[in-house]
């Protein structure tokens, strides 16, 4: 669906991306990651053929984005940082507006503007003028706007940012909703907003791509392995035999490097937590050993903040892509 | 071309939504007045001059209203992000242009049609020709859609309206200036600039009523290049 070949971007003497090479499948939902200023913007703005790359090449559907731009804008919604609504119209005749410039036929405008109302939730607020909306609701009529002509590639460029919670999980819901008729590229600054959301994550650091895969993968490269928290309760046990046992147990299972205490807010004499270090994820076999061992299951789960870690490791000292097989 | 149409009819939806083309309209259409009633009805003079004397006042009006009207179309949509909803468009850079011009020159062609009232007055008292009215009026929307280009130039350039509106204003008077700077140097230079001069040897004769080619073809001339240098404006843009 998507090629990049070695593209580059300078503004004036400054490069703000490149060397960048990349593959995206039809229908991946990938997520672009990476601190404010590392690349993201450049990249989406050259891919919805707002900008032209320096050298390099970025096909989209086999199509260059410097030979035939207006072919491959027929094929592209993008939603910018910043929604390019027009707060003087209305909803509907906003949609209206994006579908007709968008190439959608005159016929087809009304069912059009219809279905991504449906898919946005936007269908009562149709004749609402855009400037009295939420800062959510904006974002819809964003997303609405970028799918409007049913494009191969949806690019959303921080679409999350500056949600609320709830209208985080909306919109995740949303994009999901997109998959597989689309292929999507969102980008977030934030990994653990984007983490759940996409198939595959495509880390950036002063404009290179650094690491490419799915949560799991990234961490378990990054992080040479998982940590799993569990929380274990043995009734009429003391404190000192539940965890030489409960260590033994945990201990034993293939592929456990480590096992150490910690505390949780329940920790007393017949309850006890362990941070458990493995090579890969051990979650199910941990579960298993632990029950086996005699033990009532409290707690089983990836450490918190492990994924922000691994951006962190990554923002701050990037290996480079063609060190680890990050471009893929 | 039907993009451009759909983004002159989203424009002009923009201007009535909006004070900004009533406020236009109002305001030019108060001047208008004023000066047609210093000229027209305080003055003695025959009816034809004073019709002349009425195109005279109101191109400099078209000109102020058409540079208003036209510093808002690239810049304001830079200014809001709005730009990028065109820009990632299936569209070329030329109908964007085009589609603004169109909205302007439509809110420049309301606004001059609403002065028929004064020629008309001028027609049912005294004695002029139907054909003075409608070639001064044809001077007026020349006059108007090469300074709407002008300002659309301008606008291409920057985020700021006001720069936009400076840079567009700046360009017009030095055009219109030319003629001054005709009168000072020597044979060829002077009919070649005078020939450049924006208002002077150009629009006179459309003033007296006289349908000269020259004339038309210069107001094209420059709405066609200034339009052209801001799609140029565009496409360079997207390397930035």
């Amino acid at each position: 669906m998507i090629e990049i070949r070695d593209l580059y971007k300078y503004y004036g003497a400054t490069r703000a991306l490149g060397p960048v090479s990349a593959e995206i499948a039809q229908g991946e939902i990938v997520g672009l990651l990476g601190v404010n200023g590392a690349g993201k913007t450049t990249a989406l703005r050259i891919l919805a053929c707002d900008l032209l790359p320096s050298s390099g090449s970025v096909r989209v559907d086999g199509i260059d984005v410097v030979e035939r731009p207006e072919a491959v804008r027929e094929r592209i919604g993008y939603l910018p940082d910043v929604p390019p609504l027009y707060g003087d119209m209305r909803v509907g005749e906003f949609l209206a507006f994006a579908a007709r410039l968008r190439g959608v036929a005159s016929s087809d405008v009304a069912r059009r503007v219809g279905a991504v109302e449906e898919l946005t939730a936007l269908a009562d607020r149709n004749d609402d003028p855009i400037s009295t909306l939420s800062h959510g609701y904006q974002q819809r009529v964003g997303i609405a706007q970028a799918i409007i002509h049913e494009p191969k590639l949806v690019v959303l460029d921080e679409p999350i940012s500056g949600l609320d919670p709830v209208q985080i999980v909306e919109m995740r819901q949303l994009v999901r909703t997109l998959a597989g008729k689309h292929t999507v590229i969102l980008s977030s600054h934030i990994l653990s907003e984007i983490s759940e959301t996409c198939d595959r994550l495509l880390v950036i650091k002063d404009g290179e791509i650094v690491a490419s895969g799915t949560e799991s993968e990234l961490s378990t490269k990054l992080l040479e392995g998982i940590r799993v928290r569990v929380a274990l309760r043995s009734p009429g046990s003391s404190s000192a035999v539940l965890s030489l046992k409960a260590k033994k147990a945990l201990g034993d299972v293939t592929g456990v490097t480590n096992v150490e205490d910690t505390t949780i807010a329940e920790s007393s004499d017949e309850v006890a937590a362990f941070i458990v270090e493995a090579k890969q994820d051990v979650r199910p076999a941990v579960a298993a050993a632990a029950v086996s061992a005699g033990f009532e299951l409290l707690e089983l789960g990836r450490l918190e903040h492990e994924l922000e870690s691994v951006f962190l490791r990554l923002a701050r000292t990037a290996p480079k892509a063609n060190e680890n097989g990050a471009t893929s | 071309m039907s993009k451009a149409l759909l983004i002159a009819r989203r424009e002009m939806g923009a201007y009535t939504r909006s004070p900004l083309g009533a406020v236009i309209i109002a305001g030019a259409l108060l001047i208008d007045g004023i000066l047609f009633y210093y000229w027209g009805l305080s003055q003695k003079m025959l009816s034809a001059e004073v019709l002349s004397e009425f195109f005279y006042a109101a191109s400099g009006i078209t000109m102020a209203a058409s540079i208003i009207l036209s510093m808002r179309l690239v810049a304001e949509e830079r200014q809001t992000h709005t730009f990028t909803l065109l820009n990632t468009a299936p569209i070329r850079d030329w109908e964007i242009v085009l589609g603004k011009y169109l909205s302007a020159l439509g809110m420049l062609t309301v606004l001059t049609l609403l002065t028929l009232y004064m020629p008309a007055l001028i027609f049912v008292n005294g004695k002029v020709s139907i054909g003075h009215i409608a070639v001064g009026y044809v001077g007026l929307l020349l006059i108007g859609s090469a300074t709407i280009a002008i300002g659309l130039f301008g606008s291409a350039l920057t985020k700021s309206q006001v720069v936009a509106a400076i840079v567009g204003a700046a360009i017009l008077v030095a055009l219109i200036l030319l003629w001054m700077v005709a009168s000072a140097v020597e044979p060829p230079l002077n009919e070649f600039l005078a020939g450049l001069a924006f208002h002077h040897q150009n629009f006179q004769p459309f003033q007296k009523g006289i349908l000269e080619l020259k004339g038309v073809a210069y107001y094209v001339a420059i709405t066609y290049f200034f339009l052209l240098s801001a799609t140029k404006i565009l496409e360079a843009r997207r390397w930035r």
